[in-house]
């Protein structure tokens, strides 16, 4: 079992024919990912190195295909119009790989994606992965193996950092999910808690933070308030941050004593989750907390 | 990225924000030729990147040109200390001399990102003059906000709702709508961050004026707005940091011993981290980012040595996209171009390690290899304090 992608995808390429997306395609086919289609506009008609179909819009790709899912690697410029379109176009989930949209752009796209039935993944992450089904990104498809923890993080490495630990250690992955480091994302941490409290495939659950905002509180009430009982193993990055600076994505950013790691890590063991002092310890929490 | 304040009042100017008559002045002679143009009393502005220039010196009113030459020939060349500088201070290179102003009261007006919302919100508060995130934790009430409709400008029951929080009478409403909404307007057309005026102040004339700005910009917007570009003030930052966004490297100076080199931002707050739980201290943040190659690590080694508080490197590498073997190629020609003389672990997992491991292994330099993440950190602790790792 899986949350939001698995062996029912039909992915749909955005920017398929830049030098990103043909790389990471080729990629996520060798994986056994099902790419039915790309978007490049103007090329349309085509078919790229893998024999994919091209389409001028994801309108078509989809009437054409059947595409239920979109994955972005639009330049930044246009990422935030590519996630609108493929929202308009009624795709249940995009994924945006794209990093350095500007805020303003996201905050009409996240508008846009409220009044609607698609989710978003990202943008600045590395993608979603169900190991051994599905990659959709720009993971390292080798270190993930099926299995039934979950993992939510807010970072692309530190992510393949935590996966690599739990895959050493035989503790397989039900869905893994980077949800990007902007301050303006389309899933929280709360969002994919939820799902992942709900798929019976998944046994427990790996939260990584990151300073800034405070996604990770909401994460810690809501498990308080609903008494979830899944162990959660959490790690938050950033305690040696210096206040006021921008630790290379964007929404890592501490102001006015806000969004502090220390605030976090209270926070997530007041409801019960275990924290790692350490990013090299989460794979052993996680092995401790399944018993 | 910052700018001065006042760059900020020029811009305030630009979208009718009614700003004092001020100029900028680098020397005590323009200066005083600034003091003379606008006759009267004038207030002497220090300008750098941070808050609490009052209090610590910086701005001082004048009587007339006179005591403006004395005064801007103090503060210039002055090493300004406030609670954002650092103890250090920062030297002030610019005046910003400006008309004074009769203050009949100090009010607050403020633009954000709220992310829980995803949208920008405005705040204005009666509390002006204070630092605005003691007034929100002490008295959450006196900050009324208006959240703004994506792709709107503040709706007119927006407008009136602030102003009237703000205690503004008669005339001055008209101004406040008016200036309100000049203020995102700017907002909005030059993709700012962060915009704060504080104090936006009454005049006893009865007139509403911005008498400070402070505008931050989005970092990822910059690339649609090339006048933005020329107000960079490069001597305001750091020298080695920007050097390393010339190579697209992300650095941050921190004050420890441990130099890091990491893909990735997550990692590389994690590897400064466990750096810390070791022991030690992180000498920097350094993200290679996602299309490293043999040239950026070779700059960003470079970077990392020429701190003189370095001593030893954690080079911390989980190839995803970019490839353990690239990253071990612009290592090890890095070190064939750079003498170093302190050690270097280092640890590489991912995409091509095992290749990347074997290069470093059959090249003549000397690494100090680890096996995982904690084992580099306890490594590159030891290698500071003289112990063999």
């Amino acid at each position: 079992m899986s949350i939001l992608v698995g062996d029912h995808t039909r992915l749909v390429v955005q920017g398929i024919t830049g030098s990103e997306g043909s790389y990471h395609t080729a990629q996520m086919v060798e994986y056994g990912t099902r790419v039915v289609a790309g978007v490049t506009p103007g090329k349309g008609g085509q078919t790229d190195a893998n024999g994919i179909p091209i389409f001028h819009t994801v309108a078509q790709a989809k009437a054409e295909t059947g595409a239920n899912t979109s994955v972005i690697f639009v330049p930044p410029a246009f990422a935030g119009d590519a996630i609108m379109e493929a929202v308009s176009a009624e795709l249940d989930l995009v994924v945006c790989i794209t990093e350095g949209i500007p805020t303003a752009d996201m905050v009409m796209v996240k508008s846009v994606l409220d009044g609607s039935g698609a989710r978003l993944i990202g943008p600045n992450c590395p993608g979603i992965i169900t190991p051994g089904q599905c990659k959709i990104g720009i993971m390292p498809g080798f270190i993930h193996q099926p299995g039934k923890v979950g993992v939510i993080s807010r970072s692309g490495t530190l992510t393949y950092e935590a996966v690599f630990q739990l895959s050493n250690l035989g503790l397989g992955q039900s869905t893994g999910i980077g949800i990007g480091g902007d301050p303006i994302i389309g899933s929280t941490f709360l969002d994919l808690l939820i799902l992942f409290a709900e798929d019976e495939g998944t046994e427990a659950i790996v939260l990584i933070g990151e300073i800034g905002g405070s996604a990770e509180e909401e994460a810690a009430a809501w498990i308080t308030e609903t008494g979830m009982t899944k162990p959660v193993v959490a790690f938050i990055a950033g305690r040696t941050a210096p206040p006021g600076r921008r630790m290379g994505h964007a929404g890592a950013i501490v102001s006015g004593g806000q969004g502090t790691a220390e605030s976090k890590m209270e926070a997530l063991q007041a409801a019960g989750i275990h924290v790692c002092q350490s990013p090299a310890d989460i794979g052993e929490s996680v092995l401790k907390a399944l018993g | 990225m910052k700018i001065h304040e006042y760059q900020g009042k020029a811009i305030f100017a630009e979208f009718g924000v009614p700003v004092p008559e001020g100029y900028p002045a680098f020397t005590v002679d323009e200066a005083v030729a600034a003091a003379k143009k606008i006759g009267g009393k004038v207030v002497v502005k220090a300008q750098i990147h941070a808050g609490g220039r009052g209090k610590g010196g910086g701005v001082k009113l004048a009587d007339g040109p006179e005591q403006v030459k004395e005064l801007a020939g103090q503060i210039l060349g002055m090493q300004l200390v406030t609670h954002q500088t650092g103890p250090a201070g920062k030297e002030v290179q610019r005046l910003l001399i400006e008309k004074a102003s009769n203050i009949d009261r100090e009010l607050y007006a403020g633009i954000v990102l709220d992310r829980s919302r995803g949208r920008y919100v405005m705040m204005v508060s009666t509390e002006g003059g204070m630092e605005i995130e003691k007034v929100a934790a002490e008295t959450p009430e006196k900050i009324i906000k208006e959240w703004i409709l994506p792709g709107s400008e503040l709706l007119p029951y927006q407008l009136r709702r602030l102003a009237y929080a703000l205690g503004l009478e008669g005339d001055q409403v008209k101004q406040g709508l008016r200036t309100l909404q000049a203020l995102w307007q700017a907002f909005a057309a030059k993709d700012c961050s962060l915009m704060e005026v504080n104090p936006l102040v009454v005049t006893s004339e009865g007139d509403v004026i911005a008498l400070d700005a402070k505008l931050n910009f989005d970092d990822n917007a910059l690339f649609r707005h090339p006048e933005l570009q020329e107000l960079r003030d490069l001597s305001e930052e750091d020298p080695h940091e920007v050097e390393a966004a010339k190579f697209n490297l992300n650095y941050i100076k921190l004050d420890g011993n441990v130099g890091c080199m990491v893909n990735g931002a997550g990692l590389a707050m994690g590897t400064m981290d466990i750096i810390k739980l070791h022991g030690g201290e992180p000498a920097n943040f350094l993200d290679v980012g996602g299309v490293a190659n043999a040239e950026t690590v070779s700059n960003g080694f470079r970077i990392i040595l020429d701190d003189p508080n370095v001593q030893a490197v954690l080079i911390n590498i989980f190839g995803g996209i970019v490839r353990a073997d690239r990253i071990a190629e612009g290592i090890i020609s890095a070190m064939q171009q750079v003498e170093v003389k302190v050690p270097v672990v280092v640890r590489m997992e991912g995409t091509n390690a095992e290749q990347a491991r074997q290069m470093l292994d059959d090249s003549p330099l000397k690494f100090i290899v680890a096996h995982s993440l904690g084992d580099a950190a306890q490594k590159a602790v030891m290698a500071t304090k003289g112990g063999a790792a």
